[in-house]
């Protein structure tokens, strides 16, 4: 089984400095498209290539860049943000690309900068991601010092500044707009999507914002082909996905596999199964914003098709075990309390609604819940559905809630009849 | 007050990214915080001015971020990741021991101005759940006696 992405990362070890990663063939894709295509080609090899956005959404990368104004007579200078604001609790596929090989990211900026002639490229980082910051930092100075950062890349003619903007923090700033406002020097706040910002982004320019993810594959699909790249999945979607689980799973962690993968696979032989002691009751399969899948899920295909099949979604590929030692209620509790705490505060539904759904749910699990708090929950994850608030989150934040009060109905009725948790 | 080396060293990042002054304010908070270890109404001021903005649009901003301290800090910030999977993982219990350990509930200082023990989202460390960090350092599959053993470290 190939894998691309990780195939420099070696559990506990520096990454590869810009020598070692040359070595074993990086920047050799920069050579390649910056010398010997055109930037429309590039967008039309991953159009082909079937890559979907991996921060979350899925989107088709290369219809995303084709969106981007192009030309002599565009607005400049161009950006590409890179999303590498990792917060989804319960994600950590991106950090583990940064710190592992660092030069495979910017090689990949590199080349989605080329496609749609960006002048400048951000990497957005969390604040708390002090090693990638670290890492990067390095690995951006000796890609300069080697000419594949800078002007005139490689003698191609093709200019770019890279630089790293580390956040202050919030949840929020993983929406693309809210992050473009932080960039500005603003709070956090969501815009209106149209314009879109491929169109109008940063400082009103035309920028794109591709998750760190999501770029680390271009350098192996200039490098192989769309074919190849497409043989890589068990689905029609192209590559390998970076999964990950944890919880009370035997072995915690990330791996590299072809996207489609089965939710049993994953936990079975990678993550070990659960620990001893414990039972497999649910799984959120994506980060803390999707919806809970049960054991009959376990054969469905990690892919961004299959997942919304079985009710749920591919969000970060990256899952969270409840076990039947864990209390659901008190686990939808901590996933509201997040999200009220993460809203930024902008529209009424969103601001309002989940402080109450917090309560409610701290009630219920402490005791003093009453039956019709049920339908009240209920109301809620109608209310705050896509559509009624201005942005995803409060909708990804009704996701779980709204899975948990079908699947785990008795164990919400239980607390509210025994005034108590029965975990506790 | 802000001095003629915070001032450059903004000034340069304005330069660097920014095509307003203004657009550098989160930055220049930092720039200011890692010097002075906090934002005090002072610096607000002063910041504001050299920025072209009001004190309060200023205050603004800062509030919202979880990084960026509009009160007095301790020398170390002990940071615990409170979201789910530290929680299956046992983060109740471990805030419990730390809040007794320190003697300080979540939200508060030392009083002899070591530690501020505050909330976090996900960190990203899930497979080594319960995990923290203290200042710029990652702190991994926590238990009580480990995380006695490295405060030891931050004097």
């Amino acid at each position: 089984m190939e894998r691309p992405l990780t195939k420099n990362i070696r559990d506990g070890m520096e990454p590869l400095d810009i020598a070692a990663y040359e070595k074993s063939g990086g920047y050799r894709a920069v050579h390649k498209a910056l010398r010997q295509m055109v930037p429309k080609d590039l967008v039309d090899l991953v159009t082909a290539s079937n890559l979907r956005g991996r921060g979350g959404a899925g989107f088709p990368t290369g219809q995303k860049w084709a969106t981007v104004p192009m030309g002599d007579n565009v607005p400049r200078p161009k950006y590409l943000v890179v999303d590498a604001d990792e917060m989804e609790p319960g994600t950590f596929k991106d950090r583990f690309l940064m710190e592992g090989d660092p030069h495979q990211l910017i090689e990949g900026i590199i080349l989605g900068a080329y496609a749609i002639q960006a002048d400048i490229a951000f990497i957005f980082l969390r604040h708390e991601y002090t090693k990638s910051a670290q890492r990067l930092t390095r690995a951006m100075a000796e890609a300069y010092d080697r000419g594949y950062l800078g002007s005139n890349i490689a003698g191609s003619g093709f200019s770019l500044q890279l630089r790293l903007h580390i956040s202050a923090g919030r949840y929020i700033c993983g929406e693309g707009t809210a992050m473009l406002n932080s960039m500005q020097g603003g709070r956090a706040i969501p815009r209106h999507r149209l314009p879109h910002p491929t169109v109008s982004g940063l400082w009103g320019k035309p920028t794109n914002i591709n998750n760190a993810e999501t770029l680390c594959n271009l350098p192996h699909i200039v490098n192989n082909g769309a074919d190849w790249f497409k043989g890589l999945s068990r689905c029609k979607d192209g590559g390998t996905k970076i999964y990950g689980a944890s919880g009370k799973v035997k072995k915690p962690g990330a791996w590299e596999l072809p996207i489609g993968t089965t939710i049993r696979e994953i936990l079975e032989e990678h993550a070990g199964g659960m620990r001893e002691g414990v039972k497999f009751r649910a799984v959120i399969p994506g980060g803390a914003s999707t919806e809970f899948l049960l054991e009959e899920h376990l054969d469905v295909q990690m892919d961004y098709d299959s997942v919304p099949k079985a009710g749920s979604r591919l969000g970060t590929g990256t899952m969270i075990v409840l076990d039947d030692q864990t209390c659901p209620v008190g686990m939808v509790h901590n996933l509201e309390h997040f999200f009220a705490r993460e809203s930024c505060g902008w529209c009424t539904p969103c601001r309002e609604g989940l402080p109450w759904t917090a309560r409610i749910l701290k009630d219920i699990e402490e005791g003093r819940g009453m039956m019709d708090d049920l339908g009240r929950l209920e109301n809620l994850g109608k209310d705050l559905w896509l559509g009624r608030t201005f942005c995803p989150l409060a909708p990804g934040a009704m996701e779980p809630l709204r899975s948990a009060l079908v699947h785990f109905r008795e164990d919400f009725e239980r607390h509210i009849r025994e005034k108590r948790c029965p975990w506790r | 007050m802000l001095t003629e080396e915070l001032k450059q060293e903004i000034e340069s990042y304005i330069h660097e990214h920014c095509p307003n002054r203004r657009g550098a304010c989160i930055e220049a908070m930092m720039i200011v915080q890692r010097s002075q270890g906090w934002l005090s109404d002072e610096s607000m001021r002063d910041l504001a001015a050299f920025l072209e903005m009001s004190p309060d649009e200023l205050d603004g901003v800062a509030t919202f971020y979880n990084h960026l301290f509009r009160k007095p800090v301790g020398r170390h910030v002990i940071w615990i990741c409170d979201s789910v999977t530290c929680w299956v993982m046992g983060y109740e219990g471990m805030l419990e021991h730390m809040q007794r350990r320190l003697g300080i509930k979540s939200g508060e200082t030392t009083p002899d101005g070591r530690f501020t023990l505050l909330p976090i989202q996900c960190l990203g460390a899930c497979h080594h759940a319960p995990a923290l960090m203290i200042d710029n350092d990652l702190h991994e599959d926590l238990t009580p006696q480990k995380f006695d053993q490295i405060l030891k470290d931050y004097k």
